[in-house]
C-alpha cells in the first residue's frame, strides 16, 4: 500500500517489461526505496539510521563470511586461527577489526534509531508493528553479538558465556539443567563453541528476514516526521529517490568516516585486555564485563541485591534485565497519548532526555566493579528505567497537556523558513 | 489493560531497588593494595600516534633482549622467523637466525621425537615442553606467552614497561600480609603488589651491537617496542591504509554532501 499519488513504476525497456510480468523485483524496489515511495519531506538526520543500520549489517554478513573462510570453530585451536587471520591471511587484520568494530557501530546506530522511535513517538498507532519487529531485531542482535564475542575463545569470550548462560540457573529447579542443554557441558567448552559458531551464522540472515518485514510494516503507513502529524496530501511529500537515496548517501558517509576511525587508528578501543588472553577455566578474571552495548542492562542485573519476597536476588536481577527489554513489547500501549513528537510534549520532552542520562549512567556503572558508589547508582538507575517506562510514561500521557500543533507537515515546513518566526496558521 | 498490569509490575521491581538501597552498606571493604599500587609510566615509542612508524634498529635491540633475557622462560608462540624481515633482517640473515635455534620435530628414519635446525616458516620455540614443566621450573608460576602480551594487558606497553623497570624493595609501611612470602618479588605495577618473576634486567646484561648502552631502562624499552611488534605486526600498515581510506571516504562524504544540496535545492524541508 502507498499514497495515491506515488509515482506508478512503468517498465519502458522491452527488458524490463519482460521481467515485470515475470517476476517484478524492480518494480518491488522500485516501490520500496525508489520514486515509487512517497516520504515526508521535513524528515531530519535521525532519519539515516534505519539504512545505517541495515548497511552496518551487510558490512557484518560480508565481513563475517570471509572471516568463517579462515576461522576454526574448535576450542582447541579457536584462538589461534584468529590470530592466524590477524597475521597471515591476506588484509586479515582488516576484515577481523572490521568485523569486531562493525558491530559496535551496528549497536550505535541502532540505539540512536531507538532513541529516535521513542522521542519522535514511531512506536504509536499505526507504527506499532514497525516498533514490535525492531525490538525483535534488537533482541536477535543481542544474541548474535554474544555469541560472537564468544568465538574468539578469549578469557573475556569464556567468562562471559560462563556469566550470561548462568543466567538460566536462576530460573528455579529447571534452571541449571536448561544451562547445561544450552552450553551442552558443565562448562562453556567446544560444544558451546560450535553451536555458538553455528547460531552466530544463522542468525544474521534471521535478522535480515526480519528486516524486510519490518521495513513491509513500515510501508503500510508511510514514515513517521520529526513532527508526528500524519501525511495529509503530496505536497507533504518527496518521493524516497533522489531526495532520501541522496541524503542518506551522505549519512552513510559520514557514517564509514567514523566506521573507519575505530577501525584502522583505535581498534581495540572498545574491547577488552582480557580478550587477548586465550581461554583458560582455571583462571576468572578480575573483572568480567560484557561489551560495552551490553553494560546497562548488566547494571539492571546487577542492582538487584536483595531476596525480596520468595524471589533471590539473583533471579530478581535476571528477571528485571529481560523484563527491561521486554517492557518495550508494550510501549505502544503504555503510551497512550495521540501527540507523537516530543516537539509538542513540553512533560514528555523532560522525562526523555532523563531515561537518555539514566542509560548513559547505567552504562557507566555496568563497567564499575561491584563497589560503591556503583551499586547505589545502578540502583537508581534502574528505579527510574522502570519507573519511566511502567509508571510516570502512563501517567504523563494522561496528564499533559501538548502544544499546539501545525495542520499539516507542509505548514510546519514553511513556518520554520518563514522570515518572522510567527507560528501562526500561514496556510500553505 | 498493560497500563495497570505494567504499574503493578512496576512497583514490584522498584521495591526490591528500594530495599536493596537499604540494605546494601554505603561502604566499601577497605582494599590496602590499592594504595600501594601504582598506574603504568607512559612510554612514547616511534610505532604510537597516528603517524607511526617502526624503529628498526629498537626493534632489533629489543629482539635481542628477548632472544638472551625473556626466552628463558616465556615463550613467543605466535611469532615465526620469517616475521623478523619486518624488522629489517635480509631474507639471508632470517634463515641464519633461525638455523641458530634448534625446533621440536620427528627422526625421519625411526619416527623418535627429535630436533632440527630451525627454519624462517618455524616459529620461535618454547622454553618449555608444556606447562607442567614450566610450572616445575617456576615455583608453580606459569611464565606467559609474550606474543600478545602489550594487547592483553591493561596500559599494555607502558605496563610491561613499567613492571621491567618497578622492581623495587617494599615500602616500610607495608602491611605484613601484603610483602612478597618466599619466591615472590614486590613490584608496585603488577595488580596484587607481588609476583613471581625476579628482577629480570641489570644494567649491561646484554651488549647492544650498536653500541647502545644497555642500562635496565633502555632494555626495557626495547623489549616493550619489539613486543608491540609481535603483538600486532601489522600495526603500521594498518594505519597507513587507514589514512588512505580516511581521504577517500571524505572525498566521497563531500561529493554525496554536495549531490544531497543540488537535489534538494528547490525543496523546502
Amino acid at each position: 500500500m502507498s499514497f495515491p499519488w506515488a509515482k506508478p513504476y512503468e517498465p519502458t525497456h522491452p527488458l524490463m517489461k519482460w521481467m515485470d510480468e515475470k517476476l517484478p523485483i524492480p518494480r518491488l524496489v522500485y516501490n520500496a526505496t525508489g520514486p515509487g515511495y512517497p516520504v515526508p519531506r521535513n524528515l531530519n538526520y535521525f532519519w539515516n539510521f534505519g539504512v545505517l543500520a541495515g548497511a552496518a549489517l551487510m558490512i557484518q554478513i560480508i565481513t563475517g563470511i570471509v572471516l568463517a573462510m579462515h576461522y576454526a570453530a574448535n576450542a582447541g585451536v579457536a584462538f589461534n586461527s584468529v590470530e592466524h587471520i590477524m597475521r597471515d591471511v591476506n588484509a586479515g587484520w582488516f576484515i577481523r577489526y572490521a568485523h569486531m568494530n562493525g558491530a559496535s557501530m551496528f549497536f550505535i546506530v541502532v540505539y540512536l534509531h531507538i532513541f529516535r522511535g521513542l522521542y519522535y513517538g514511531s512506536y504509536k498507532a499505526p507504527r506499532e508493528m514497525v516498533w514490535l519487529l525492531g525490538v525483535v531485531i534488537f533482541l536477535l542482535m543481542m544474541a548474535t553479538a554474544f555469541m560472537g564475542y564468544v568465538l574468539p575463545w578469549g578469557q573475556m569470550s569464556f567468562w562471559g558465556a560462563q556469566v550470561i548462560t548462568g543466567f538460566f540457573s536462576a530460573i528455579p529447579l529447571v534452571g541449571e539443567p536448561v544451562r547445561q542443554w544450552l552450553l551442552g557441558g558443565f562448562v562453556p567448552d567446544n560444544a558451546t563453541l560450535n553451536r555458538f559458531f553455528s547460531l552466530h551464522y544463522l542468525l544474521p540472515f534471521v535478522i535480515l528476514g526480519v528486516i524486510i518485514l519490518h521495513i513491509w510494516a513500515l510501508h503500510i503507513p508511510g514514515s513517521n516526521n520529526p513532527t508526528g502529524i500524519e501525511v495529509k496530501d503530496e505536497q507533504d511529500t518527496v518521493p524516497f529517490h533522489p531526495y532520501y537515496t541522496a541524503k542518506d548517501g551522505f549519512g552513510l558517509g559520514i557514517f564509514l568516516l567514523v566506521f573507519v576511525a575505530l577501525t584502522f587508528f583505535s581498534p581495540n578501543l572498545l574491547g577488552h585486555p582480557d580478550n587477548y588472553i586465550p581461554a583458560n577455566s582455571l583462571s576468572t578474571p578480575a573483572h568480567i564485563v560484557p561489551e560495552w552495548y551490553f553494560l546497562p542492562f548488566y547494571a539492571i542485573l546487577k542492582a538487584f541485591t536483595f531476596n525480596f519476597l520468595w524471589i533471590d536476588a539473583k533471579l530478581w536481577g535476571v528477571i528485571a534485565m529481560f523484563a527491561s527489554i521486554a517492557l518495550l513489547f508494550f510501549l505502544p500501549w503504555l503510551d497512550s497519548s495521540p501527540v507523537k513528537s516530543s516537539t509538542y510534549r513540553p512533560l514528555y520532552r523532560i522525562f526523555f532526555w532523563i531515561l537518555v542520562v539514566d542509560v548513559f549512567l547505567l552504562g557507566w556503572c555496568g563497567m564499575q566493579p561491584a563497589e560503591q558508589p556503583w551499586v547505589i547508582l545502578s540502583q537508581i538507575g534502574a528505579i527510574y528505567y522502570f519507573a519511566h517506562f511502567l509508571v510516570i510514561l502512563p501517567i504523563v500521557s494522561r496528564i499533559e497537556r501538548p502544544l499546539p500543533m501545525p495542520n499539516s507537515i507542509t505548514e510546519a515546513v514553511l513556518a520554520k523558513h518563514a522570515p518572522d518566526t510567527a507560528s501562526g496558521p500561514a496556510a500553505a | 489493560m498493560v497500563r495497570p498490569l505494567g504499574f503493578l509490575v512496576g512497583l514490584g521491581f522498584i521495591t526490591a531497588l528500594v530495599l536493596a538501597i537499604f540494605t546494601t552498606p554505603l561502604s566499601n571493604e577497605e582494599n590496602v593494595a590499592l594504595s600501594f599500587h601504582k598506574h603504568p609510566r607512559h612510554l612514547k615509542l616511534a610505532s604510537d600516534g597516528l603517524v607511526p612508524h617502526w624503529d628498526k634498529a629498537q626493534l632489533q635491540r629489543g629482539m635481542q633482549v628477548y632472544k638472551e633475557v625473556c626466552s628463558a622462560c616465556h615463550s613467543l608462540n605466535l611469532v615465526a622467523f620469517r616475521n623478523i624481515e619486518d624488522l629489517g633482517y635480509t631474507e639471508g640473515q632470517v634463515k641464519t637466525f633461525a638455523k641458530g635455534f634448534q625446533v621440536p620435530s620427528i627422526n625421519p628414519d625411526t619416527g623418535e621425537v627429535a630436533t632440527r635446525d630451525g627454519a624462517p616458516s618455524d616459529h620461535f620455540p618454547a622454553p618449555y615442553l608444556n606447562e607442567v614443566a614450566a610450572r616445575a621450573a617456576n615455583n608453580n608460576a606459569l611464565p606467559p606467552d609474550l606474543s600478545l602480551i602489550t594487547k592483553a594487558r591493561e596500559g599494555g606497553k607502558n605496563y610491561v614497561y613499567s613492571l621491567l623497570t618497578g622492581y623495587q624493595n617494599p615500602p616500610a609501611n607495608l602491611p605484613a600480609e601484603l610483602r612478597p612470602s618466599t619466591g615472590l618479588h614486590y613490584n608496585p605495577y603488577f595488580a596484587n603488589l607481588n609476583l613471581a618473576m625476579a628482577k629480570p634486567l641489570s644494567d649491561n646484561q646484554v651488549t647492544y651491537a650498536d653500541g647502545t648502552k644497555a642500562s635496565v631502562d633502555q632494555m626495557a624499552k626495547d623489549v616493550s617496542a619489539f613486543l608491540v611488534w609481535t603483538a600486532e605486526p601489522k600495526l603500521v600498515t594498518r594505519v597507513q591504509v587507514g589514512w588512505a581510506t580516511f581521504f577517500f571516504l571524505l572525498i566521497f562524504t563531500v561529493l554525496a554532501y554536495l549531490s544531497y544540496r543540488n537535489i534538494w535545492a528547490d525543496k523546502k524541508h
